[in-house]
């Protein structure tokens, strides 16, 4: 199963290679990863999907708790959650796509950031799926190169991850 | 001129408010501030400030090893017998890497450890500087938490966040890497020993959950078949005394693993032995049989459970641990109980003492029925009469005359399983090997250490002729801090242990299991300024080893010529289940065995 685990961890060198070193000698899975200062310059946020069956990641969700630098951690999946994750698409265009492009672009509530004479940069934020489902309606010949941020989340309601 | 009368001036002036010192003198002083006996290290050059500070000091006595690995040892050795944190410090680059397989040993037994490193000056990290390496990196995997000290002002606090942190919760390992810039002499700021340091993000479980607690005594007062299995975090937690009230109140056997060992008094009628690959019979037999299992300090390891699928079938699992990560990380447990091991078994006395109900009698005594005949089978046994000397028998006569009193450290291999199962071990602290990292060469060292600790006992380190070439230039640390400790050397010209397993799994091929090359002991003993002694026939061992701990003031290397062809039994062969045991075989002893 998938998971989100949303961390807060001490804004020191090295913070983050102690998580990503975890990871890889445990042999746990990393899908994908982000990290940012938060409010508070002396904490990083750091969000990270994982999967795996429920025992591996109760051994994860404990392995990162004993890091030292780990200050909080939530399985945002566990509880109703909201999920982002920012893309970036360059795609190639032709007088003929543009159009098309456009209004795909509106339809997915993307925006287009860049334009050149022979390429577009779209902007899009939402689920995960949502972005697959947008990469996946375009013609991948004309994909030059997709960035993605990795889904970032927060819980809903009023309780939160801080101090 | 100018600068040193400012900087007098500057202090009369601080005076009264804190003392100013260099990032060498904090250090130390630090360090005495913590009340650190003893430091285990070698100099180098990004270590040169921090070696001054100490040359004009003497509170802080600094024992100078052979080889850096050999310090985090004699570190570990102190830090195992006495409970204190042992310290280490070495230099950058070379220095480092050489402490790292110590650094790992105390960091798989959860030992308490504070390696200071020296680190290349600030302005230069990352250039590949000389003697350079990314220490806090490289340790990373292998230790409870590491710093990088950036600012002199931060030194004493990291130092003290660095003890609190490798003595509390489940110990470990930390290291304190610090530049050279840091100990520069010139730079010299106010000084204050934080006599407490709190962290945001480290907050180590003490009291275990009282429902769970509860719900576990329940479970105890029900159970027919029960096993109390203790591990390592028993002798950490200081927690034997508990332990022993908790197993008497209750009248159930006790196992100890091999980490264990002395948690409970083994020569207790209700000890039934180490667990494990090398188990007695009749703690696997009763592990696998057993209704209920109650885990203390213990975290499960393979050479515990054997494999896993077949570990205790008709058990429910009781897991007291501090760690909560230790909990069902391999074995799913029925009542989990984060906490000090010493509190929640005072917490489970005072109820079982209050409880109304009573064990099972009538169970329990059908239950040791069932115990005492599996020890009849008497698994420990071995050829009484062989002509040559019995590895098992040397161990046996190591007990009688230390009178089971001695602190023994052991190397890793078969002389290491030999120890664990025939000294008889009462008290906790006095067996000191590397039982996690499995590391050859801890044995010497680590006797060291606990003979600077406790200089009036006897330290007996268990060894083989290929673990002890590993460490064996500590012999020199040995004189020079007249640490008089007695090596029994059980030779058998085999890696004993790669052996075995070469007999038992790879038909007989012995790949380079030997070595042609073995050195005279008795000769190299004494080009180290020694004792050295052999024994090559049964009937002398008695008195060899009598003679070797008669001499007091002398460190004795006893080389004893064993029977080569010996084998650690019982033993639970890779994938197999704890009732799945290969005993020695009763009849044809392998006295006058030809190994193929």
């Amino acid at each position: 199963m998938r998971h989100i685990i949303s961390i807060l961890i001490e804004n020191e060198a090295g913070a983050l290679s102690r998580v990503a070193g975890l990871f890889s000698a445990r042999g746990y899975n990393i899908e994908s990863l982000n990290v940012a200062i938060t409010e508070d310059p002396s904490l990083s946020r750091m969000t990270l999907v994982t999967r795996g069956n429920e025992q591996i990641v109760e051994q994860i969700v404990k392995q990162l708790n004993k890091l030292i630098d780990v200050v909080k951690l939530v399985d945002l999946a566990e509880s109703p959650h909201i999920e982002r994750e920012l893309m970036m698409v360059k795609i190639k265009t032709t007088s003929h796509t543009r159009t098309e492009i456009r209004s795909l672009t509106e339809i997915f509530r993307g925006k287009v950031l860049d334009v050149t004479a022979t390429t577009y940069v779209v902007e899009m934020t939402g689920p995960s799926e949502k972005l697959d489902a947008f990469v996946a309606a375009i013609d991948p010949d004309t994909i030059i190169e997709v960035v993605r941020s990795g889904p970032t989340g927060i819980s809903r309601g009023e309780n939160g991850l801080c101090l | 001129m100018e600068t040193d009368r400012l900087d007098t001036y500057r202090q009369n002036m601080f005076i009264e408010v804190s003392v100013e010192l260099s990032g060498a003198q904090i250090l130390v002083q630090s360090l005495k501030d913590e009340g650190v006996e003893y430091i285990f290290g070698y100099p180098g050059g990004a270590v040169l400030h921090l070696y001054d500070a100490i040359f004009q000091q003497d509170a802080v006595k600094h024992i100078l090893v052979r080889h850096e690995q050999g310090a985090t040892h004699a570190a570990d050795g102190y830090a195992r017998a006495t409970g204190k944190p042992g310290v280490v410090l070495v230099t950058s680059g070379p220095g480092a890497t050489n402490a790292v397989t110590g650094i790992a040993t105390a960091y798989m037994d959860s030992i308490p450890m504070v390696i200071i490193s020296g680190q290349v000056p600030s302005p230069v990290i990352g250039s590949d500087a000389f003697q350079e390496v990314d220490m806090v990196g490289i340790t990373r995997p292998c230790v409870k938490h590491n710093f990088l000290v950036k600012d002199v002002t931060k030194l004493a606090e990291t130092v003290k966040k660095a003890f609190y942190v490798a003595t509390t919760g489940r110990p470990g390992p930390v290291v304190v890497d610090i530049p050279k810039d840091i100990t520069d002499p010139h730079i010299k700021v106010p000084y204050k020993y934080p006599k407490k340091v709190s962290m945001r993000s480290y907050h180590p479980a003490v009291n275990g959950d009282k429902e769970q607690i509860k719900k576990a005594v329940e479970l105890l007062l029900a159970a027919q078949k029960p096993v109390i299995y203790s591990g390592g975090g028993v002798v950490l937690g200081e927690a034997s005394k508990e332990l022993t009230e908790f197993s008497q109140l209750l009248g159930f056997p006790v196992t100890n693993t091999l980490m264990g060992l002395g948690d409970y008094p083994a020569t207790d009628k209700q000890f039934i032995g180490m667990l494990g690959m090398h188990g007695t019979y009749e703690a696997n037999m009763a592990m696998h049989e057993s209704d209920l299992i109650i885990a203390l300090g213990a975290r499960f390891d393979d050479r515990v459970t054997g494999k896993l699928d077949l570990f205790c079938p008709y058990a429910k699992i009781i897991h007291i641990d501090i760690d909560p990560a230790s909990i069902s990380k391999t074995v799913k447990v029925d009542v989990p109980i984060v906490g000090e091991v010493k509190n929640v078994l005072e917490q489970m006395i005072d109820l079982l003492k209050d409880h109304k109900a009573k064990p099972q009698k009538k169970a329990l005594e059908a239950w040791w029925r069932q115990i005492d005949q599996w020890r009849s089978l008497q698994c420990l046994e071995f050829d009484r009469e062989s002509t040559l000397i019995k590895p098992q028998f040397v161990i046996e006569q190591l007990y009688a005359v230390t009178k089971g009193d001695a602190y023994v450290t052991s190397d890793v291999g078969q002389h290491q399983m030999w120890a664990a199962q025939y000294y008889k071990f009462d008290k906790p602290r006095r067996w000191i090997n590397s039982g996690g990292l499995g590391t050859m060469g801890f044995g010497l060292p680590a006797a060291i250490g606990v003979k600077l600790a406790f200089p009036d006992a006897d330290v007996a380190c268990v060894t083989g002729e290929a673990s002890i070439q590993m460490c064996i230039q500590e012999l020199s640390t040995a004189l020079q801090y007249k640490t008089p400790i007695k090596i029994i050397n059980l030779n058998n010209r085999y890696m004993g242990m790669v052996r075995q397993w070469q007999e038992f799994s790879y038909e007989s091929r012995y790949s380079h299991s030997y070595m042609d090359t073995i050195p005279e002991f008795v000769k190299l003993a004494e080009a180290y300024g020694h004792v050295g002694m052999r024994v090559e026939r049964p009937e002398d061992v008695r008195e060899v080893l009598e003679a070797a701990f008669a001499l007091k003031d002398r460190t004795v290397f006893v080389d004893i010529i064993t029977d080569r062809t010996e084998n650690v039994y019982p033993m639970i062969e890779a994938g197999k289940g704890h009732h799945d045991m290969k005993l020695r075989v009763a009849t044809g002893t392998s006295t006058d065995r030809e190994l193929a």
